[in-house]
């Protein structure tokens, strides 16, 4: 008996561990999948495209279409595609004819800025407002209409309206750009106050749950402060259905940071993403799209793992 | 499904709270008249935006272009001298049919998607629900975006695109709830009174199998809103010159220094207009978790 539980106790962890990573390959593959063909059944001449000014002969077409192994058969692409992914290449951009991977690597560490420092002013926010209205009505009202209100404003919008304020009528931020501190203010603030709506209610309903619980009297009866209680015992009961939200925004956040990054002027993946949909740039598109199912699909693994460490409880439920 | 029964819950902590939103539905609702009253106020500018009189949306008048808010035009010009009010006005037909249109097709793809996942064999279950999968892997906005990429940018592809990307959230809540409800006493007894399949399906599951439907139709025309500004804003929706809000937004982010109504009015309408979509939908949804659980 003793034993037995031993043994789910080490191997229940693990089971739902495997069975994770599990799905993310299984889904990854299926994006690759799916993006490939899709983009191979979408009407449009790729090797018009490749052509560009050039004279559309038969003779050129058969060139550019073997040169970029257009001629094969699908099946053939598509093993020789996903070959290649394996080993982290994207292929070749139809419009710059240089390296996906070279394409979007340079301007990844612009949007990795952004979502990070996006995520962190999130996280912070929603743990701020939260611990500080939870349980109390007015306060609850109060921040329950905000947070209403920042979902119901999208962030292009919204980033217009701190550039009005912040960098127009108080020139307290530069208007456009990178580069500096201060150009991050803005963008991140957008993209989080976003996260923000959408996250806070969530949090608080946790944590008004927990605080009904009896154990937050245990602890108060142990002599711990409100605020104690909130922030040690009741934010990691909270924190569970929050976080599964959190894990989609942050990978959500790709998407956002298009729209922030064309607001602001902002150099980085959006932009990238932006150009390479307007000049039908495929493999480009197929590379920034297949980063974010990526992501996505990483940081909900890693929420969902995140989740057994800080709620021992699911791995039984679990496995 | 989704929360404990209050019930359930130690010394019946909780159960106040849900006694006090009984009560508090069957009083009169500000909240909710206003907001019923403001719809129904863009369904009537949706409808004939005539009615209120305005000048032509794009009737450019260059002399007049960048004039502040005056008695003349209430919410001032743009660049090229159009009515910011005829604009906004005339764009609530864009937001609110595409929204309309969008969610209409998440609808027809996901529930019959999600009712047949949530019937079928344990192997074509897993199939539907790893294509789910799939498609929700791609985040947010993206989706669309890439789906507007190879079909190019229009009204048409605009609500596809949208619509497909809202199909999984649909799919989800159905296939989940078909799930519950075939485990039903009242399924076994149609299917052993001898009922046809299809029958039982039609009468007996389809009905408690969407009934969050509409709560997440709602909450859907409210994101749909939402993504279709996005997207024209980054121009793959709508073009100028048609006054579609996202797209004003757009144009008039390039005037904000010299011109703020250019693009402060739009955004007040398009926040409005989901804001109202939003409290309707939170309204219907606590009124669907109120309810007995199946």
């Amino acid at each position: 008996m003793i034993r037995g539980l031993a043994a789910e106790a080490i191997l229940g962890p693990v089971v739902s561990v495997s069975r994770r990573l599990g799905s993310l390959v299984l889904v990854l593959w299926g994006t690759v999948t799916l993006t490939f063909f899709a983009v191979h059944a979408a009407p449009g001449d790729i090797v018009r495209l490749l052509i560009g000014q050039g004279h559309d002969t038969p003779e050129v077409r058969a060139v550019i279409a073997a040169e970029w192994g257009l001629d094969r058969p699908l099946l053939v692409q598509y093993a020789g595609y996903l070959g290649r992914l394996l080993h982290g290449d994207l292929g070749t951009s139809y419009v710059l004819k240089r390296p996906v991977t070279e394409v979007i690597g340079a301007q990844l560490a612009s949007t990795v800025e952004l979502a990070v420092t996006a995520t962190a002013l999130a996280a912070l926010l929603t743990i701020l407002i939260t611990t500080l209205t939870a349980g109390r009505r007015l306060l609850t009202r109060l921040a329950g209409a905000g947070e209403l209100l920042l979902a119901s404003t999208p962030e292009f919008w919204v980033g217009i309206l701190l550039l009005f304020v912040f960098s127009f009528t108080l020139p307290w931020f530069p208007v456009a750009g990178a580069g500096d501190l201060s150009a991050l203010v803005l963008p991140s603030l957008t993209l989080a106050l976003g996260a923000v709506g959408g996250l806070a209610p969530v949090l608080r309903d946790g944590l008004e749950r927990a605080l009904e619980q009896p154990f937050a009297l245990t602890v108060r009866s142990r002599g711990v402060s409100d605020l104690g209680l909130r922030v040690r015992h009741g934010l990691r009961h909270a924190s569970i259905p929050t976080l599964n939200l959190a894990g989609f925004a942050v990978g959500n956040l790709l998407g956002g940071a298009v729209i922030v990054e064309q607001v602001f002027g902002r150099p980085g993946i959006g932009q990238v993403a932006l150009r390479a949909i307007s000049s039908k740039d495929i493999p480009t598109i197929l590379g920034v799209a297949l980063l974010a199912a990526f992501v996505f699909v990483v940081v909900s693994t890693v929420v969902d793992l995140l989740s057994l460490v800080i709620d021992p409880r699911l791995v039984g439920a679990a496995s | 499904m989704t929360a404990v029964a209050p019930d359930d819950r130690p010394n019946g902590v909780g159960q106040r709270r849900v006694g006090q939103l009984r009560v508090g539905q069957l009083r009169v609702d500000p909240v909710l008249i206003a907001t019923a009253a403001g719809l129904a106020l863009t369904l009537l500018i949706v409808v004939w935006p005539g009615a209120t009189g305005v000048a032509d949306p794009l009737a450019a008048d260059p002399s007049r272009a960048l004039e502040p808010p005056s008695a003349a035009h209430l919410l001032g010009t743009d660049q090229l001298g159009r009515d910011v009010l005829a604009r906004v006005i005339h764009g609530a037909r864009y937001s609110v049919l595409i929204a309309l249109a969008a969610t209409a097709v998440g609808i027809v793809a996901g529930v019959p998607l999600g009712l047949l996942a949530g019937l079928a064999s344990s192997w074509l279950d897993e199939i539907l629900t790893r294509f789910l999968d799939i498609l929700s892997a791609f985040p947010g906005l993206l989706l669309a975006m890439v789906l507007i990429a190879f079909t190019g940018p229009g009204s048409g592809n605009l609500v596809l695109a949208l619509g497909v990307s809202s199909v999984p959230r649909f799919a989800r809540v159905v296939r989940a709830q078909t799930k519950v409800v075939r485990g039903q006493g009242w399924v076994e007894h149609g299917v052993t009174l001898g009922l046809p399949r299809r029958v039982v399906v039609a009468r007996h599951v389809l009905p408690h199998a969407i009934a969050a439907v509409p709560v997440l139709a709602t909450v859907g025309l409210g994101g749909a809103t939402l993504g279709a500004a996005a997207l024209s804003f980054i121009g793959l929706g709508l073009a100028p010159p048609s006054p579609e809000w996202g797209a004003m937004l757009s144009e008039g982010r390039n005037y904000l220094r010299v011109a703020w109504w250019i693009s402060v009015f739009p955004g007040l309408a398009l926040t409005s207009l989901v804001l109202a979509i939003f409290t309707l939908g939170r309204r219907a949804q606590r009124r669907l978790e109120s309810r007995e659980p199946l």
